[in-house]
């Protein structure tokens, strides 16, 4: 895609959003943002920082929140919430084509599974299917209706680490067929740098870094530039000390448990 | 090092060896099979001894071949399956209308908050007040005909239904419904895959005590005044000490009850089958 075209045309523009709980002070204050069609942004941010408020403002849930600003969003946004949010009285396949109004709708269904991972599970109930095919199926759910912007607000953050890997390689292969914008909030650092095309640092309400993600090809966090992305990254999150860094020794480095010690 | 203990049990079956730690067992154990019969069954045999050795004076209750010779007589002359229809048409027809308005009434009240202020707190008063109580008021509105009956019955059945209802819509989770929303669902949708399903389990809870109140109340209507059903067969042999008689009426109430009870939960292991897999 022309990255001329991107810049004239930006799937999602924000300006000046200001969003508030009480009076004590604001969650946004003033945040711009611009997402290009097809571009896999990741928003990252300590928590309070107003990454979930502001993918709830995107996604219109935050009726009664008060506040001022302008928003623009595609007509057809999905949302994926870090639980699956399945009916449990309904089975995959009718969960994934709730509200779909077309004749097709179950032959798409069928087929959204399918990318997914989950053909033959159409007729399960959802507390039959493992964390991580659940949220493949909400995964389903929402490509089933062909987003122009999907929102994703910590989709993988309550799935145990080995799943989490297999989700981003699905995620990836997802949006490069689907090419919808993407905005992923996540307190994962190495998930933003492997998944996003850029990455946003929200802080105090405001966007206080916002990069491209140079890194080509597969991302692997044995590559130098990796590191030096994710040390960056981590600085702007104010956290120094990062011992996960350490050869030997890698884990998903989560900042909502650092941070808060 | 710590000392290995010998094992508390070893059994060897067919020279396989079975060598394991067993702790003593607190818990009541295995469940035994049929076992709520057997309790049902030594009731009946400590009847059976009783009236057989004297000690049970037919007075007081009459010998268990008497009572079935009865219900044999009775259903001979047709008595029986007449006041079990009477019955059983006034205890379905209260159980349906009070079924019906428990049902909307929940619906309205619980899916808009004006339908919650105007409904809600008169059924609360309603609840507080036992429907027996009403029957005064509702003799000198309907007189003592089938219609004052299956209202009574109808009063007795809606509050539960009400209640339990308006509690499963309540405790949907807010998260479907934020769910719903972003799929852009329209209102009718809305109720049909998400507050109906949702609140099933409420309402088959209420279901399930609604059938109780139907049966309370449909032996109190039917012995305060009645020309038929079950009741009236009762009362009559009361007054005549036919012990035998009120019995067979008794046996019958037992027959309608579980029945009625198994009739729900039977729709219940159909309706909740999404449950039902998760609890085995």
């Amino acid at each position: 895609m022309a990255s001329y075209a991107r810049e004239l045309t930006p799937a999602v523009k924000v300006q000046n959003l200001h969003r508030s709980f009480n009076e004590a002070g604001g969650v946004l204050n003033g945040l711009d943002l611009d997402i290009a069609p097809g571009e896999f942004v990741a928003l990252l941010g300590r928590s309070g920082s107003g990454k979930s408020t502001l993918l709830r403002s995107l996604a219109g849930l935050d009726r009664g929140v008060a506040g001022t600003g302008r928003i623009e969003v595609p007509e057809k946004v999905s949302v994926v919430f870090q639980d699956s949010r399945l009916l449990p009285w309904k089975r995959v396949l009718d969960n994934v084509t709730l509200g779909l109004r077309a004749d097709d709708a179950a032959q798409r269904g069928e087929k959204a599974l399918e990318e997914v991972g989950l053909a033959g599970r159409e007729r399960a109930w959802p507390h039959e299917l493992s964390g991580g095919e659940q949220q493949r199926a909400a995964l389903a759910r929402s490509l089933v209706r062909d987003p122009q912007l999907l929102l994703a607000d910590e989709p993988f953050g309550a799935l145990d680490a080995l799943t989490r890997i297999r989700m981003h390689t699905l995620l990836r292969t997802l949006c490069e067929v689907h090419q919808p914008a993407v905005l992923l909030v996540t307190h994962d650092v190495d998930e933003a740098i492997v998944l996003a095309d850029r990455v946003i640092v929200l802080d105090g309400g405001v966007v206080r870094h916002d990069a491209q993600i140079e890194l080509d090809g597969r991302r692997s966090v044995a590559d130098p530039a990796f590191a030096r992305l994710r040390a960056r990254l981590l600085s702007e999150l104010g956290v120094e000390d990062d011992h996960d860094a350490a050869p030997g020794r890698r884990t998903g480095s989560h900042l909502g448990e650092r941070a808060a010690s | 090092m710590t000392t290995l203990t010998a094992p508390a049990r070893a059994v060897t079956t067919a020279g396989v060896e079975d060598v394991r730690p067993v702790r003593r067992r607190l818990s009541p154990g295995t469940s035994i099979r049929f076992g709520g019969l057997i309790g049902i069954a030594l009731l009946l045999a400590a009847w059976v001894v009783g009236s057989a050795t004297g000690l049970l004076d037919p007075r007081t209750l009459t010998e268990p071949w008497t009572v079935v010779e009865t219900a044999g007589t009775l259903i001979e002359n047709g008595r029986l399956q007449e006041s079990l229809v009477t019955s059983g048409i006034r205890a379905a027809l209260g159980l349906g209308l009070g079924v019906l308005v428990g049902t909307v009434l929940a619906l309205i009240s619980g899916l808009s908050r004006i339908g919650e202020v105007v409904i809600d707190g008169p059924v609360q008063v309603k609840r507080s007040i036992p429907t027996l109580a009403l029957i005064p008021l509702l003799i000198l509105w309907l007189g003592i005909g089938e219609p004052m009956k299956v209202i009574t019955i109808a009063l007795a059945v809606f509050v539960p239904i009400y209640i339990h209802t308006h509690n499963g819509l309540r405790s949907i989770e807010g998260r479907y419904a934020e769910l719903a929303e972003t799929l852009d669902v329209t209102r009718s949708e809305f109720v049909r895959h998400v507050v109906l399903p949702g609140a099933m389990p409420g309402f088959l809870l209420g279901l399930r005590f609604a059938v109780t109140s139907s049966l309370l109340a449909l032996v109190v209507v039917e012995v305060i005044n009645a020309t038929s059903g079950i009741g009236h067969m009762i009362t009559l042999a009361s007054n005549y000490g036919q012990t035998d008689i009120i019995v067979v009426g008794l046996v019958v109430y037992a027959l309608l009850g579980v029945t009625a009870d198994s009739a729900v939960r039977l729709i219940e292991r159909k309706a909740l089958s999404w449950r039902r897999t998760l609890a085995s």
